[in-house]
């Protein structure tokens, strides 16, 4: 260390250096977003005074999960319960057997061009389209019903598994189906042998995690009239019968914890 | 200055991790604490500072037992004690001078430190620290970025602007190859003479704490064993300490590096 | 898998033994038996008169609907904006309650483990169980129609999803980090903005993009029951059987959507 090198630092200033260097970027950004946050909030068109009428009713909503009331509406509660139980299982069986083929279709190491566009697209339309316009479509052509809710269930239980495991299947090891290929196997029979084993712990987690969320979505499809307890629910709001509204609200996240539970150790007894 | 009066740890799990320790180092002391692994070296450190609670025992910083502190005169007691960690535990996401000033966040309020507006006396001696250590010109690099090396003496610099009497420093080298670690120790040890402060250094490498220290104590199942010099270290005292082994080579290879760097590299700088 | 030995002594070679084998029946069966009481609850539940005829309803609704009404795109700026506005807004409130729920949910920074953690921990599972569109109907119900109603109903999802990963995130941070900023004297509010927040603000920066995307879904269909954005063109449209304008708003919500889902993909790709 020369005696150049022992600089006085005395008074030498120091800030954080910023997290975007260039300050033309930085100060853009930053007065974008102000004036995007005050657009947002001018445009926005509140009704206050309704908003601060509506305060009591919040306060009561929120005493009556004191005293929910699970009688009154018992039989309309139960079963649109069950019902919601029954679609979102029946959905999660069907559309993770649908999604098998439609993810190795989707897998860019074991596909054909063409056969992985369409898997592709079919993917990319159930992840877009949001459950509840599917559901408004299915109920407009197969009517009103959990049928309705059933095919909406699937098809977007198609979309996240058949994506989630393709991605996995493209991930897996080579090595270990290309000793399979090298025996002078079929196809089928790769796949069987070769990566079957590789994706199926992740396949049952995943259909785990997607039945609670199936459960979850099921909920609301009553809302547009495609079975489960969300039609139920809608008229408990409606009539603002509040404690039946939160007894369903209650038996719902009960059940959501369950069935997360459940599936976390199904998930832990599988891995 | 310290004094350690029947220093005692049981951890939850049962193990008598320290059994009544007892240990006094004067002002400006500069003592290695050796001992096989898992013999109580980290836990003592760490009690001192309450990293770890101690079970029973005193220890008293000028007088002031820091076993018996709230939690606000424990902070204070804390900023005259520098930590020096095996793993560095730099902040990584943060730059190498917020990671130096970090030590002075037991003298600055809150809100200076969420804004990073340290005083300026802070700042000038961040940069002598940094300067000190050879590391001025990486003010504004990310502690992710920089060697093993580098990184321990950010470390030393942190520990070193809380402006302390006592450093407690745990394996600084044991991460480290064996140039780099010759390079750590000595600058702990230059920097302790320059500013008279005590330190405790916990160290496996016996040859290397003979190379720096005058004093050395042995510690095996959380008992101390042996007090004394290092050329006290006789096989015979060795084989005590840790177990039958050949124990010729290890004091050889002392006395080999002493001449060895007795004028080499004296600057301290890797880059 | 077991290897057996048969009468002639030939070892013969089987996947599973006996037991096991037995299981894996038994389990097919239950899963079998259940799945087939489900399809008879909805199959008995289910019109199949409307059923048979679907294939001509479909045909039928798709004719109606092309050519989408491209002159009523001019109806739809306002709403456009107003949705992206509920998702945006209510992920910002949502980050700024789930942020301290956080920390007071993870093991390791929660004051109390016996009070505060389990309270913390109930917001977070009542806020994740329940749909934005149920929280939607419940606002409505309380405050009245609109967007306000809208963006807290995203923000109220929203806490439960962004504190949970957050938390998750904190139990798992370097500890040594944190002891290093103890030891230096630090304040538990200082060691938590040194010690902790940068570790956890990769997580936290990921999260809050990938939140904001699904809330520009989930806050196209709010409108339905009358929480304000687009949802209520499509909820007027199909009321009034317009189909060629229930397939210019699909369109268009698809099209915001794929934005989206770019711009984050983005954002996530410049942050980590
Ligand atoms: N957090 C802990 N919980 C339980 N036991 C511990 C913990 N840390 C250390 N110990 C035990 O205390 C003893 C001393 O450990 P330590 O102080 O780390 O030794 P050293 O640093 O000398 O290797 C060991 O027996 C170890 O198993
Ligand atoms: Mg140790």
């Amino acid at each position: 260390m020369s005696n150049a090198e022992t600089a006085n630092y005395n008074g030498r200033k120091w800030r954080k250096p910023p997290f975007i260097k260039n300050p033309y970027k930085r100060w853009s950004l930053i007065i974008i977003s102000v004036v995007y946050v005050v657009a947002a909030f001018a445009t926005m068109e509140v009704d206050w005074q309704r908003a601060y009428e509506g305060l009591e009713r919040g306060a009561n909503f929120i005493l009556s999960f004191a005293r929910p009331d699970f009688v009154t509406r018992f039989t309309e509660i139960s079963e649109g319960i069950i019902e919601s139980l029954v679609m979102a299982l029946a959905a999660t069986v069907v559309g993770v057997a649908i999604s098998i083929p439609i993810a190795l279709g989707a897998a860019r190491n074991i596909s054909f061009l063409p056969i992985y566009l369409i898997c592709r697209m079919i993917i990319a339309i159930s992840r877009a389209l949001n459950e509840v316009i599917v559901a408004i479509l299915m109920v407009a052509i197969f009517g009103f019903g959990p049928l309705a809710g059933f095919i909406t269930l699937s098809f977007s239980t198609i979309g996240f598994i058949g994506k989630l495991l393709a991605e996995e299947i493209e991930k897996s090891n080579k090595v270990q189906a290309e000793a399979i290929r090298s025996t002078g196997s079929s196809w089928m029979q790769m796949i069987n042998y070769g990566y079957q084993p590789q994706f199926m712990p992740r396949l049952i987690g995943l259909s785990m995690y997607r039945l609670d969320s199936n459960f979850r979505h099921s909920s609301v499809l009553g809302l547009v009239g495609a079975g489960g307890v969300g039609a139920t629910l809608n008229t408990a709001f409606s009539r603002y019968e509040f404690d039946t509204a939160a007894a369903i609200i209650l038996i719902i996240i009960v059940l959501v914890v369950l069935l997360e539970y459940l599936s976390s150790l199904i998930r832990a007894w599988v891995q | 200055m310290l004094r350690l009066e029947n220093f005692t740890k049981q951890y939850a799990t049962g193990d008598m991790a320290l059994k009544g320790v007892n240990l006094e180092i004067s002002s400006g002391q500069v003592v290695a604490l050796i001992g096989p692994s898992g013999a109580g070296k980290s836990t003592l450190i760490r009690c001192i500072n309450r990293l770890v609670e101690p079970t029973s025992g005193s220890a008293l910083l000028n007088d002031i037992n820091l076993t018996k502190l709230s939690s606000s005169a424990l902070r204070k007691a804390r900023r005259r004690m520098g930590m020096i960690f095996q793993e560095y535990a730099l902040v990584e996401r943060l730059t190498v001078m917020e990671n130096v000033l970090s030590g002075r966040l037991g003298y600055v309020g809150f809100w200076r430190s969420w804004f990073r507006l340290f005083p300026q006396k802070d700042i000038d001696e961040a940069f002598r620290l940094l300067q000190r250590v050879g590391l001025d010109h990486m003010a504004d690099k990310r502690a992710d970025e920089l060697s093993g090396g580098q990184r321990q003496r950010v470390g030393i610099a942190r520990a070193l602007i809380q402006d302390p009497e006592l450093l407690l420093v745990d394996e600084p080298t044991a991460s480290l190859d064996p140039k780099t670690s010759r390079q750590i120790m000595r600058l702990i040890t230059e920097l302790c003479t320059e500013r008279g402060l005590a330190a405790i250094i916990n160290i496996h490498d016996v040859a290397l704490a003979k190379m720096f220290v005058q004093r050395v104590i042995a510690l095996r199942s959380g008992e101390i064993i042996f007090d004394g010099s290092p050329e006290d270290l006789t096989p015979e005292v060795l084989t005590n300490i840790y177990g039958e082994e050949d124990w010729e080579a290890t004091i050889k290879q002392e006395e080999n590096g002493n001449s060895e760097n007795g004028e080499a590299d004296k600057t301290v700088k890797d880059k | 898998m077991a290897v057996k030995i048969n009468n002639n002594g030939q070892k013969i070679w089987k996947r599973r033994d006996r037991r096991a084998q037995l299981q894996n029946w038994a389990l097919w069966l239950i899963g079998t038996a259940i799945f087939m009481f489900c399809w008879y609850q909805i199959s008995k539940a289910t019109n199949w008169y409307f059923v048979w005829d679907a294939g001509r309803i479909a045909s039928d609704i798709g004719s109606r609907a092309m050519p989408p009404k491209w002159s009523y795109i001019n109806e739809l700026w306002k709403p456009l904006w107003d949705t992206i506005n509920i998702a945006t807004l209510g992920t910002l409130l949502a980050l700024i309650v789930a942020i301290p729920i956080g920390f007071l949910a993870a093991r390791n920074t929660t004051p109390s483990k016996l009070f505060v953690r389990p309270i913390a921990l109930i917001i977070i599972v009542s806020s994740r169980s329940i749909n934005s569109l149920i929280w939607a109907l419940l606002l409505v119900a309380i405050l009245g129609p609109g967007i306000f109603a809208g963006l807290l109903a995203i923000a109220i999802r929203s806490i439960g999803f962004c504190a949970k990963l957050l938390y998750e995130a904190i139990e798992e941070i370097d500890r040594t980090q944190v002891e290093a900023i103890s030891a230096t004297g630090a304040s538990n509010m200082q060691i938590m903005i040194y010690g902790i927040l940068p570790q956890v603000m990769p997580t936290l920066a990921g999260l809050s993009v990938f939140r904001w995307d699904i809330n520009i879904r989930e806050s196209t269909v709010l409108g339905l029951v009358g929480a304000g954005g687009i949802g209520l063109q499509l909820q007027g449209s199909l009321n009034t059987l317009a189909w060629p304008q229930v397939s210019l708003i699909i369109l268009v919500i698809l099209f915001a959507v794929l934005i989206s889902e770019w711009v984050s993909a983005k954002v996530r790709g410049a942050i980590i």
